[in-house]
């Protein structure tokens, strides 16, 4: 699907091209932005994904890319040794935590976007809100947890700790090339498109991606979760039938 | 071949999960083991998450328990009685078992207490099987003296006394209940059949003859893990169907050709090879339990 759509690109950026003198007449359009697919199909084969985010604006600037996974409760433990065993002594619960992140920018972010502007825009992991129970941990401390949440869901390779590339074709097309990993959560993401000059935000646009099972996994996972007694049964006949077949082979041979 | 596994929510490859099967059927054919001791640590070594390693696991339990009983039931050497009995205690402990799972999850401790069960049971296990096949390697000739059939301490004194006439038992309802219902918690937090446990509580603690041991916990075995598989599905949602076929596939082939070269192998180096496996496994769980953590803090299980 998405080699498909590598090849069909250039003729949509030249189509952008045709469409873009006309668009440009209109001063509120600075910028358009669109994905390759807007929705991440998890099959029986999958094994990792790329979307390709392609765009144009009006006049020479810089682009950031910020991609967020639905949010989720998460609880994080912390160890420590107790009878010479880590185990998990502690715990945190942070309420929404936006499930997958990741940032793509045409440069440096402390380069081309003002401090203010990262921080409103949560572009750059420092900026990420993820709201902790305020009475629970002193700042020093809360600060330990949310970077632990950060690291940990790096190691997932659900949070991209290096900035992605976003490449201009010339000085209005751009492209950016997001990575989704085999374990990436489903839901549906926000995809923030920001076109900024002098540091500043001058234009802006949010596209829906949806991350989700399709056929069998999305049939197999709905019957875990919804008919769960049936599943349950289902799973313990397929075992009693796989064995008994072994065991009338075994005699035959 | 990278498949997607639905429940486990990751991928891996499938000639992986097959050669996986294959090999710890083929080991369960050598050696007449159910395999999950070594298939539940080795599936969380792969990356797969403990709580779906085991709940997939108690499912191939089934499966692979179901030949080798339909064997026993042919030659009469399942002692129904005694097996309905091990089944109810079964069936509370591994009920209680699962409940105690969710329990453990919810508190974030399930992890801890799987591996930790692991190394004492694969600790143990090894040093047995290393023992008893180095014993058996060096005294190969010499004849095993026969065993008293069973002693008198005071577990034979409980009440509520039971006739088990194919085992040739009169004792207390409350022996092979409470057995039944030790092996079934293990069997729900560990995904095991439990048959290494099962087995020489039955000869030792029971007194039953050996003769109808193994057909009659196989018996319990298939019922108990059953039980565990539906309450995982249904409390849990850790059954993972996919991965439980593509584990039955390979180890159906793995089985056959295990039974098969079994009988021309020599067993007692076999299985001093099969205790070293085993206590390798332990050792690598040991470690991952008292080695410095790369990181202190970590995720907990998706609520």
């Amino acid at each position: 699907m998405t080699r498909l759509l590598r090849t069909v690109l250039p003729g949509l950026l030249a189509l952008l091209l045709v469409v873009l003198p006309v668009r440009s007449t209109q001063p509120n359009e600075p910028l358009v932005a669109d994905l390759s697919e807007h929705l991440v199909a998890i099959t029986m084969g999958f094994a990792g994904s790329e979307v390709l985010l392609f765009g144009a604006v009006d006049m020479p600037g810089d682009v950031v890319v910020v991609v967020q996974g639905p949010k989720r409760e998460v609880r994080m433990h912390r160890k420590s040794r107790v009878l010479g065993i880590w185990m998990n002594t502690a715990s945190m619960t942070f309420a929404a935590v936006p499930s997958y992140y990741a940032v793509n920018a045409s440069g440096p972010l402390d380069q081309i976007a003002l401090p203010q502007v990262r921080a409103r825009q949560q572009m750059g992991l420092e900026h990420l809100e993820l709201p902790l129970p305020r009475a629970k941990a002193s700042p020093n401390v809360a600060e330990a947890w949310r970077d632990a949440l950060i690291r940990a869901k790096a190691r997932e390779g659900h949070y991209h700790a290096e900035v992605g590339k976003v490449r201009f074709l010339g000085q209005r097309l751009f492209r950016a090339d997001i990575r989704f990993p085999a374990n990436v959560p489903t839901g549906s993401y926000t995809v923030e498109t920001y076109y900024l000059r002098d540091g500043r935000v001058v234009g802006a646009q949010t596209t829906p991606l949806m991350v989700g099972k399709v056929g069998v996994e999305a049939e197999i996972h709905d019957f875990a979760y919804n008919r769960a007694s049936l599943y349950g049964l289902v799973a313990i006949t397929i075992a009693l039938v796989a064995g008994w077949a072994a065991h009338s082979v075994f005699r035959k041979t | 071949m990278q498949i997607y596994l639905p429940i486990a929510e990751l991928s891996l490859d499938v000639f992986l999960l097959l050669g996986l099967g294959a090999v710890i059927g083929f080991l369960s054919g050598l050696f007449g083991v159910g395999g999950g001791f070594l298939m539940t640590p080795l599936l969380i070594f792969i990356g797969v998450p403990p709580p779906v390693a085991v709940a997939t696991q108690a499912n191939n339990v089934v499966a692979s328990s179901i030949s080798g009983v339909l064997a026993h039931l042919r030659r009469g050497n399942v002692d129904i009685k005694m097996g309905v009995v091990l089944l109810v205690g079964g069936l509370i402990g591994s009920t209680a078992g699962v409940s105690l799972f969710k329990l453990l999850r919810d508190i974030g401790q399930i992890n801890l207490v799987i591996n930790l069960s692991y190394v004492l049971l694969l600790g143990s296990l090894g040093l047995l099987m290393t023992w008893e096949g180095g014993k058996a390697l060096v005294y190969r000739r010499r004849q095993r003296g026969r065993a008293k059939l069973h002693r008198h301490t005071w577990l034979h004194g409980l009440p509520l006394k039971m006739r088990f006439r194919r085992s040739r038992l009169y004792i207390s309802v409350f022996l092979p209940l409470g057995i039944g219902a030790g092996i079934g918690v293990l069997s729900a937090i560990m995904g095991v059949g439990g048959g290494f446990v099962l087995v020489p509580a039955m000869i030792y603690i029971l007194g039953m003859p050996t003769s109808v041991v193994i057909g009659t916990s196989l018996f319990q075995i298939i019922f108990v893990a059953a039980n565990v598989t539906f309450l995982q599905a249904v409390q849990n949602q850790t059954v993972d169907i996919v991965l439980a076929l593509l584990l039955l596939l390979g180890g159906v082939v793995g089985a056959q050709y295990g039974s098969r070269t079994a009988t021309h192998l020599p067993g007692d180096a076999l299985r001093i090879l099969l205790g070293v496996l085993v206590l390798l496994t332990g050792g690598r769980l040991l470690y991952d339990l008292v080695s410095v953590p790369a990181d202190l803090y970590v995720l907990g299980p998706t609520p």
